[in-house]
């Protein structure tokens, strides 16, 4: 069976595997983990004929350095607008190419994104945790984070058509986020909410896999109430008693006593991660009933394209 | 127990709240849901995280929403049917030697009690799973005796060594990972709330009921 191997020259903070994510075990306090851009690890994957969730390495504006040791293999990387060398090549930051013992590959921060995909054709090997190779970045469970000197193996490894993999406009950074208000909106005053669904706000520098704080009109709850914790989703938008908002993302914790003003809709939560610290970004607020109908007319034009995508 | 509220969580989750109170009652209520609604999901259905006075409920919005799952949850309410609880006992090893249990005094300081005093009120102590959270297998454990019931500390202190016993408030919980922590670290427990077995990885499920058991350093220095 064919095999590549790769050496990691290089890689910075937060370069980790994940896959499509460990489903169903937020009662045990684990949260869902995979891809922070759940459409990119799925389109890097699908370029090659993986199934969508098969486990790959994310790359944050850290960047990553890898030698191929052995073997041949392809792989693609979708996510970010990263620069993308191969043997000292610029290549487009969405691609698909072949890679050959001897070939140096880097990934690195680019025009715009946060985090980008590199997906291998075959399976790379990867430890898994209760029956996902996702890193929950806080415990290092799972696949694990990428340190230098660390060997990658492709098992099953296969050569596919190189080229360059269309980037859709979704798969942008996402300035302007919808979000369905609550579940604890009533403990905000009427200006709290409005502040929140009105002026702009920014992503700081305290952003990693569990969530990112925002700077922005301060909006504290009204009461002094003390809710007893409850569950928290990817998205949920919760509330410090100073009154700054954090949006919750892939490793969140899963339950918490801070109320929560809304929680952001998936589908545009994979455009929110690709913003960086310091962008700018709108919370427009939206019925429940119009978020399921927006989900449903966004997963057919997603659809689509990844059908698209496997019969390139 | 009064009728539940019910609240969006974006375009894919529902948060059913037994009021604002965390009452036994309350837990209890939750936990009915939760164990009706495992035994008779809906379509669409994903997963369920049982809290102190809500149970939220995900699902794939491709598939139902909000109003359905509504529907089909007051519809379990009303009629819950035969969902019998399988409430198991699990017990927890625990060294409360100085050496690994640095806040003993404190606590003991804080409650007036004599140390000794403090290991007996908290084995004497009746303790049932609420929730998990804050990290994997942290698993929130109702049940402090009133005497240990302390505020948490002012700030969080680092490096706190996984399997550390903590306590703050009524509540007690046994770490899985090193890790910062603003509670009172009383004791160290060998037991793993992570079993690392693929059948059965969580040692507890939520309304399980806990005992602690006393160990000495030796047994907890092998891992009994």
């Amino acid at each position: 069976m064919a095999r590549a191997v790769f050496g990691v020259v290089d890689a910075g903070p937060l370069v980790s595997v994940q896959d499509g994510g460990r489903p169903g075990l937020m009662r045990f306090g684990v949260p869902g983990s995979g891809a922070m851009d759940r459409r990119s690890l799925m389109i890097a994957n699908l370029a090659l004929g993986n199934p969508s969730g098969a486990p790959a390495i994310e790359v944050s504006r850290g960047g990553l350095t890898l030698d191929c040791v052995e073997g041949a293999v392809s792989v693609a990387v979708a996510g970010g607008g990263f620069v993308v060398q191969v043997a000292g090549l610029r290549l487009g930051s969405w691609v698909v190419v072949t890679l050959r013992a001897g070939d140096r590959l880097t990934v690195r921060q680019g025009p715009w994104g946060s985090w980008t995909c590199l997906a291998f054709a075959g399976r790379m090997v990867a430890r898994d945790w209760l029956g996902s190779a996702a890193t929950h970045a806080p415990s290092g469970f799972g696949g694990g984070m990428l340190a230098p000197g660390q060997q990658i193996v492709v098992d099953a490894a296969r050569q596919v058509a190189e080229g360059a993999i269309p980037c859709p406009v979704w798969a942008r950074p996402r300035r302007v986020v919808h979000a369905v208000p609550g579940p604890q909106d009533r403990v905000f005053p009427p200006e709290a909410l409005e502040a929140f669904f009105g002026a702009p706000y920014r992503l700081t520098d305290a952003y990693d896999r569990m969530g990112v704080r925002l700077r922005g009109p301060l909006v504290a709850a009204g009461s002094a109430l003390n809710l007893p914790s409850q569950a928290i989703v990817r998205g949920s938008v919760q509330v410090a008693g100073d009154g700054v908002a954090t949006v919750l993302l892939a490793d969140h914790q899963t339950t918490g006593g801070y109320p929560k003003i809304a929680t952001v809709v998936p589908d545009d939560l994979d455009g929110f991660v690709q913003l960086r610290p310091q962008d700018a970004v709108r919370f427009v607020a939206v019925e429940a009933r119009a978020a399921v109908d927006r989900a449903r007319s966004r997963a057919r034009a997603v659809a689509g394209y990844l059908q698209a995508l496997k019969t390139l | 127990m009064d009728a539940p509220t019910f609240r969006a969580m974006a375009d894919h989750a529902l948060l059913v709240e037994f009021g604002d109170d965390p009452t036994p009652a309350a837990r209890e209520a939750v936990r009915r849901l939760d164990r009706v609604l495992a035994a008779a999901p809906f379509a669409g259905y994903a997963e369920a995280v049982p809290a102190f006075v809500t149970l939220a409920v995900l699902f794939d919005p491709l598939v139902t929403d909000h109003a359905l799952a509504e529907a089909h949850l007051r519809g379990l309410l009303a009629h819950p049917g035969a969902a019998p609880a399988a409430v198991s006992e699990r017990l927890v090893d625990v060294c409360y030697d100085p050496d690994v249990a640095p806040d003993l005094a404190a606590v003991a300081a804080q409650s007036g009690l004599a140390p000794e005093a403090v290991v007996a009120a908290h084995l004497a102590g009746r303790y049932e799973v609420v929730m998990y959270g804050f990290a994997p297998g942290y698993a929130y454990l109702a049940g402090v005796p009133a005497p240990l019931q302390l505020d948490r500390k002012p700030s969080a202190v680092r490096g706190v060594a996984a399997g550390s016993v903590i306590v703050a408030g009524a509540q007690c919980l046994v770490t899985t990972l090193t890790m910062p922590t603003g509670w009172w670290v009383i004791g160290r427990s060998p037991t793993k709330v992570l079993t690392g077995d693929a059948a059965r990885p969580f040692l507890f499920d939520v309304g399980d009921r806990v005992r602690f058991r006393r160990i000495g350093r030796d047994a907890l220095a092998a891992g009994v």
